[in-house]
């Protein structure tokens, strides 16, 4: 399906990475926006605010993150794709609707322009200190698809994609960005509406007495319908039958469990993308994410005048980690250097993934700038050694 | 109470419970089943078309509600199902939604989100069960409890100030405000009914025993002699100044409905704000059928 040309503003801009986000929001058919102001993300609802009267559509400025965080919930069972906006402090008060999501396959995407924490930290400035809680966050066991764009081209194309994401697989998608590509201002093109795939959940065809709310076929994804339809469904966050029904016993947990784990975690080859630049051969392979696998293309670049062999191994969803990816690279290659702006957060995947058959260097940043090339080309030039 | 939701076919308010879920989870004598009766009774003579009514709960042995209604409905998080409610209404404003939760959901953990509701005159019908207690948890202090009953949280006797939730509702902006107990079920039906044609944020509050917990601890006998009690005690007093509405242990319950007044609810204002701001260019939010 091609996207609705209302919400696409076609066209080449010079905008930053949150109004990208924004454009790419409304280019998916987001027409529910959620949120609470918050730097670095508030530019994002900003410019839903102003754009959406004329598109057609709404935003509402809840009292806090964990009405926003819910207020999207009821909206997309009302039938529209929806997200919310936020920045650490506010995606910590999300987190019990992170679950909620999860158990009852509520699309929705989830935006977080990270900033150095914990608590009000650095609010202007930049982390990647988040990923961790997005997958963890909420009490449970729960999946999630997460992405992580470098620009704000990608903050607009990325987008669509999360929002794809959400409706093909009925799961919160994060959308991580941070304070530096959120500020950054570059060249973004919106193609025409015609050029940009859409999907849409996947919309029972079913008449209201032969439906279930949460009977699936191999795709393990339900069919969804929304408030209003006549199927009368009843939707809890407690554990619940195909029905719907609240089941609390540990046959239906399991049950439910399996089937909500197995719909990411069976589909976790379709999901992985990563961008690969030079790994094949490489002794080294730098892995990284967001802004910082910028900052490392610069370090690469160098090292590689230095007649060093390093890999780029961009990843571009977060969650699923490529695990596999990594542990295949591992039986060749000497070592892993893997920078991020968090204390140490997804090099901790990276070495589960490893097992020890390869080094694995952690390249940890406190947060608040990003990292200087050179400590990441000494790093490399370390491990080459 | 409970006793009118026992299986009888004939009874036109079965078609509209999930008769495939009943027993129901409540206690005996447990008044949480009769404010149902009123709400399906009240329901089936609105004249709404019943395909486009949602009913949300929080959780809570009231919270329990939504999953015994045979219509869309949703049980969401503890307090939260004012917000859950108020994006699913500015989604599709077709929708009838209903908020059915109880007085510890919708005042303590969800009370940020009530007052804003009723602020901003959100399109919503709230039903809140007063039992004065967490039912669900095992009786602990609610905002509701009036001074002096033992909790298990507060085993000496409450201490702390309760809200008087029909004047903060009031004091909020709430277009219509109604108070009944459980013994009033043909006025509480009636209060339903009626709110239920209104256009903007509604608080119904029901007043309920809650026998196993908050009775027994408190040695006010069982769920009849609540009913007793609320029978002796109640005063009704419609057009009551709401401030003057406050409960007191085992005291006098003004009951009725306070408040009844037109406001223009949150899309009301925002559709109109935009025509006067975009003039033609804008398209109406919501005229059809809430797609746009
Ligand atoms: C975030 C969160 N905190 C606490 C709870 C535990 N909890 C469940 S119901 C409830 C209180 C219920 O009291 P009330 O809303 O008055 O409803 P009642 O059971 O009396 O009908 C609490 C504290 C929860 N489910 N979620
Ligand atoms: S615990 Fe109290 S409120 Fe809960 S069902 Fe029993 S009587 Fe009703």
């Amino acid at each position: 399906m091609h996207a609705d040309p209302k919400g696409v503003l076609t066209g080449d801009h010079f905008i930053d990475g949150d109004h990208a986000a924004c454009e790419g929001a409304l280019a998916a058919g987001c027409r529910f926006v959620a949120g609470y102001p918050i730097t670095p993300s508030t530019e994002v609802v900003e410019r839903f605010a102003s754009r959406i009267p004329l598109v057609g559509g709404l935003f509402i400025q809840m009292e806090d993150e964990i009405a926003s965080s819910i207020a999207i919930l009821g909206a997309a069972w009302a039938g529209k794709k929806v997200m919310t906006v936020t920045s650490g402090p506010g995606l910590s008060l999300m987190m019990e609707h992170i679950g909620l999501a999860a158990i009852t396959e509520t699309p929705c995407v989830f935006v977080d322009v990270q900033r150095g924490g914990p608590s009000t930290g650095l609010p202007t400035l930049p982390a990647q200190a988040d990923m961790m809680q997005i997958k963890w966050g909420s009490h449970g066991d729960y999946e999630i698809i997460a992405l992580s764009p470098n620009s704000p081209q990608e903050c607009f194309d990325l987008m669509i994609t999360a929002f794809n994401l959400a409706e093909t697989y009925r799961v919160p998608v994060f959308f991580m960005m941070d304070e530096v590509v959120g500020h950054m201002t570059e060249r973004v093109v919106i193609p025409a509406a015609s050029e940009i795939d859409v999907i849409d959940r996947k919309w029972t065809r079913k008449q209201p007495g032969e439906y279930k709310a949460y009977q699936t076929d191999d795709s393990l994804v339900p069919e969804m319908i929304k408030a209003g339809d006549g199927y009368h469904v009843h939707i809890t966050g407690l554990t619940h039958d195909e029905r719907g029904y609240p089941a609390m016993n540990p046959v239906a947990q399991e049950k439910m469990m399996k089937r909500l784990l197995n719909k990411i975690r069976l589909n976790k080859d379709k999901l992985v993308d990563v961008r690969e630049d030079g790994v094949d051969g490489a002794d080294i392979v730098v892995i990284s994410f967001g802004i910082t696998s910028r900052v490392a293309g610069a370090a690469i670049e160098v090292a590689r005048q230095k007649g060093v062999k390093v890999g780029h191994l961009r990843m571009v969803i977060t969650w699923p980690f490529p695990a596999d990816r990594i542990r295949q690279l591992a039986s060749r290659v000497k070592a892993f250097i893997v920078p991020e702006i968090n204390m140490g957060q997804m090099v901790l995947e990276v070495e589960r993934a490893v097992l020890g058959h390869a080094s694995v260097i952690s390249i940890p940043h406190a947060g608040g700038t990003v990292h200087e090339p050179e400590v990441i080309l000494e790093k490399i030039m370390e491990a080459a050694r | 109470m409970s006793d009118d939701l026992a299986l009888d076919i004939q009874n036109p308010v079965m078609q509209l419970l999930r008769q495939d879920r009943i027993p129901h989870i409540w206690c005996p004598g447990c008044g949480i089943g009769t404010t149902v009766n009123c709400f399906v009774r009240a329901m089936l003579e609105s004249g709404l078309n019943l395909d486009n009514v949602a009913v949300v709960s929080g959780i809570g042995c009231t919270g329990r509600v939504a999953g015994y209604i045979n219509l869309d409905s949703f049980h969401t998080t503890h307090g939260r199902a004012i917000p859950f409610a108020t994006g699913m209404k500015l989604a599709n404003p077709n929708l009838k939604v209903i908020v059915y939760s109880g007085d510890g959901d919708l005042s303590a953990i969800g009370g940020n989100h009530f007052i804003h509701a009723a602020r901003r005159n959100m399109d919503l019908m709230v039903v809140c069960v007063t039992n004065f207690t967490y039912g669900m948890t095992g009786g602990q202090v609610a905002p509701t409890t009036p001074l002096g009953p033992t909790q298990t949280t507060m085993p000496y006797g409450n201490f702390e100030n309760p809200f008087n939730l029909p004047f903060l509702a009031d004091a909020c902006g709430a277009v219509y405000v109604a108070r009944w107990t459980v013994f009033h079920v043909r006025q509480l039906a009636k209060a339903m009914k009626e709110g239920l044609s209104k256009r903007g944020f509604v608080f119904i509050e029901a007043i309920s025993p809650c026998p196993t917990l908050y009775s027994r601890r408190n040695r006010l006998g069982d769920g009849a002699d609540q009913l007793k009690y609320y029978k002796e005690r109640s005063i009704v007093k419609n057009g009551a100044d709401t401030k003057d509405v406050g409960l007191t242990f085992q005291g006098d319950i003004t009951v009725g409905k306070f408040v009844d007044r037109e406001r223009p609810t949150w899309l009301d204002s925002m559709n109109g704000h935009f025509s006067t701001h975009f003039k033609e260019k804008y398209k109406i939010y919501g005229g059809s059928h809430g797609e746009d």
